[in-house]
C-alpha cells in the first residue's frame, strides 16, 4: 500500500509546495477571469448571471497551467525520475491530478471571495457543499488537462487545443448564456458538454439563476466525467512507449 | 550485470540502433562513446526502461527491461542529462520525494539521504533551492538522488556535459568512489574523450552500430605508433602525393591530412622535406580515442 500512496502523496505535496513558492501564479490565474467577469457583468448589469462561468474559468485556467507543466516536466524535470522509478504509473497519475486539482480548488475558493459582488450570500455551513462542488469541478478539469497534455510534445500544441477546444467548450456551457435560450445545434452541444453540468451545479449551490439541468443530474454527470478522465489518464500513463517519450 | 542482446530500434523508418550487443560486468565503468545522434541516447532510454526496443533484449541485474520494467527500476539508478530535479524544491526535498517514489520513508530514508548527501559532498547545501546551485552541484544532487534506493547499476546520460573541467574531474572522482566502495556497476554515455578514457571498457557507437569495443588502451593500440596531422591549403593533393610517395593511406578530415605511422617524428622530417612549402603546420600525437573513432568511421566525434 505504501508504495502506491506514498508516491501519490509526495507528488501532491510537491504541487502545493511549488505553488506556495510561486505565489504570483495565484494572481495570474484569478485576475483574468475576474476582469472578464467584471467587464461583462457590469456591462450587462448582471454580475450574478456570469459569476459561475467566471469561477469555472478560474478553475479551468489553473487546471490548464498545472497540467501543461507535465509536457516540460517529463522532458526535463521531475517527471523523468518518476518514469524510471518503480512507483506505479497509476499512483503517479493520481498524485499529479489530485495535486493540480487542489491548486485549482484553492484558486476557485479565492474567486469565491468575490461572490458577494454577485449578490450571493452563503453561510459558513453552506460553504461546505459549495467547496465540495468546486473541488469536483477542479478534479474533472484537471483530468481533462492531463489527458490532453500527456501525449503532447510541445506546449504550443496545448495552447492550440486550449483555444480551439477548451475555451469554446467553456463558452457553450451556460457560462455566457443559459441552455434554455440557446439556439438549434448549440443547444444540443450544450446538452452533451460536461461543463454545462458544472456551471448548473454551481448555479444551484450558490442559488443563482439558470440552475438547469438539475442538481442530481449535474453532480452525476460532472463526477462521471471526472472518473472517466481519471481512468483514461491511468491507462495512457501505463502504456509502454516505443517512441521517444522524453 | 547488463546484457544487451541484438537490440535494434527504429523511429518510423529511421534506424537508430542496429543489432547492438554487449555485456557489462559487475563493478565495471562502461562507456558508450559516440557523436550526438549516434544512438547513445536511444540505448540509454531503452536501458532506463523509458522506451521499449523494436527488437532484441536488454537484461539488467537478471531482469528483462521490457518484460519486467518494475524489477529493473528497483535495481537501477538513472542520472539524466537534462535535470530531473525540481528546481523549486531544496536539495533535501528533492531527495525525500525521490525516496518516496521508491517506497522509502522514515528512519531508513533519513539515513540514506544523510549518507548520499555526505557521499557527494552536499550536506551543507541541503536546504538550498536547487535553482540556486551550480551545474556541477546539480549533477551531484542528481547522482545522490539516483543512489537512494541503493541500485546495483547506475546509468548516466552525458553526465559531464555542460560542466567545466574541474567539475568534470570532481564528478568522475565521485563516480570512481562509488564503484570502489559500493561495487556499483556504471554505464555512461558520453561524447567527451577524457571521460571515455576513464572507463574500464567502452563501445564506440556510430550511426546506430558498434564500430569498436574494448578497453581504452586496447582501442588506442589498434593504431600502430603515432598520428601525424598536417595542415595544408590543398588536402586532397597532399594526401594523394603522400600515398604515392610513401605508400601510406592518409585520411582527410576538417581540412587536415591525418597519417597513422610508426616513428612519426621521422616521417615528419621526410614529409616536410619531400613537399617544401606545401605544409602549413605539423602535429604529432599518441593515438586518442578520437583517432580510433576516425579510423573506424571516417567521421569525427564532436
Amino acid at each position: 500500500m505504501g508504495s502506491f500512496f506514498l508516491p501519490a502523496a509526495t507528488l501532491w505535496q510537491r504541487e502545493l509546495v511549488r505553488f506556495w513558492r510561486q505565489k504570483s501564479r495565484v494572481m495570474g490565474v484569478v485576475a483574468s477571469p475576474l476582469v472578464f467577469w467584471l467587464l461583462i457583468g457590469y456591462g450587462s448589469n448582471d454580475l450574478a448571471r456570469f459569476y459561475s462561468g467566471a469561477l469555472v474559468l478560474t478553475v479551468m485556467f489553473s487546471a490548464i497551467f498545472s497540467t501543461i507543466s507535465i509536457i516540460e516536466d517529463r522532458r526535463e524535470g521531475f517527471l523523468l525520475s518518476m518514469l524510471v522509478s518503480p512507483a506505479p504509473r497509476t499512483s503517479m497519475v493520481l498524485g499529479k491530478i489530485l495535486g493540480s486539482a487542489t491548486l485549482a480548488w484553492i484558486q476557485g475558493l479565492i474567486f469565491l471571495a468575490f461572490a458577494p459582488l454577485a449578490g450571493v450570500r452563503i453561510s459558513l455551513l453552506e460553504l461546505i457543499p459549495v467547496a465540495a462542488a468546486i473541488f469536483l469541478i477542479s478534479f474533472t478539469l484537471t483530468g481533462l488537462g492531463f489527458v490532453i497534455a500527456w501525449r503532447m510534445d510541445s506546449t504550443s500544441g496545448f495552447h492550440a487545443i486550449m483555444n480551439l477546444l477548451l475555451v469554446p467548450m467553456w463558452m457553450v456551457s451556460g457560462s455566457l448564456f443559459p441552455m434554455a435560450t440557446a439556439h438549434g445545434a448549440i443547444k444540443a452541444i450544450m446538452w452533451v458538454n460536461p461543463l454545462t453540468y458544472s456551471i448548473s451545479l454551481l448555479n444551484y449551490e450558490l442559488r443563482l439563476p439558470n440552475a438547469s439541468p438539475g442538481p442530481v443530474e449535474s453532480v452525476t454527470v460532472t463526477a462521471a466525467f471526472g472518473v472517466v478522465l481519471l481512468l483514461i489518464s491511468g491507462v495512457m500513463a501505463a502504456q509502454k512507449a516505443t517512441k521517444s517519450a522524453a | 550485470m547488463i546484457e544487451v542482446q541484438k537490440i535494434t530500434h527504429k523511429y518510423g523508418d529511421r534506424i537508430a540502433l542496429s543489432n547492438v550487443s554487449f555485456d557489462v560486468k559487475k563493478g565495471e565503468i562502461f562507456g558508450l562513446l559516440g557523436p550526438n545522434g549516434g544512438g547513445k541516447s536511444t540505448l540509454f532510454r531503452i536501458l532506463s526502461t523509458m522506451m521499449v526496443p523494436t527488437d532484441g533484449h536488454a537484461i539488467i541485474a537478471g531482469q528483462d527491461v521490457e518484460q519486467n520494467p518494475a524489477a529493473v527500476r528497483r535495481h537501477v539508478g538513472v542520472v539524466f542529462q537534462t535535470q530531473s530535479l525540481d528546481k523549486a524544491l531544496t536539495v533535501q526535498e528533492n531527495l525525500r520525494a525521490q525516496g518516496h517514489l521508491h517506497g522509502l520513508s522514515g528512519v531508513i530514508l533519513h539515513d540514506r539521504m544523510e549518507r548520499a548527501m555526505e557521499r557527494l559532498g552536499l550536506s551543507d547545501r541541503r536546504k538550498d533551492l536547487v535553482e540556486t546551485l551550480s551545474g556541477g552541484l546539480k549533477r551531484r544532487v542528481e547522482i545522490a538522488k539516483a543512489l537512494l534506493h541503493q541500485p546495483q547499476v547506475l546509468l548516466m546520460d552525458e553526465a559531464s556535459t555542460g560542466l567545466d573541467p574541474a567539475a568534470r574531474r570532481d564528478l568522475s572522482r565521485h563516480v570512481e568512489n562509488l564503484r570502489q566502495s559500493e561495487g556499483v556497476t556504471i554505464l555512461l554515455t558520453t561524447h567527451i574523450l577524457e571521460e571515455a578514457d576513464r572507463c574500464d571498457r567502452l563501445v564506440l557507437l556510430h550511426q546506430g552500430k558498434i564500430v569498436a569495443e574494448g578497453t581504452p588502451g586496447e582501442l588506442r593500440s589498434r593504431i600502430g605508433g603515432d598520428v601525424v596531422v598536417l595542415e595544408t591549403a590543398d588536402t586532397k593533393t597532399l594526401a594523394a602525393k603522400i600515398e604515392q610517395r610513401f605508400g601510406l593511406h592518409p585520411s582527410v578530415m576538417d581540412g587536415r591530412v591525418r597519417v597513422e605511422i610508426q616513428n612519426g617524428h621521422r616521417f615528419i622530417t621526410e614529409v616536410v622535406e619531400a613537399f617544401p612549402g606545401a605544409i602549413e603546420s605539423v602535429g604529432l600525437h599518441k593515438p586518442t580515442l578520437e583517432d580510433v573513432f576516425v579510423r573506424e568511421t571516417g567521421a569525427s566525434i564532436e
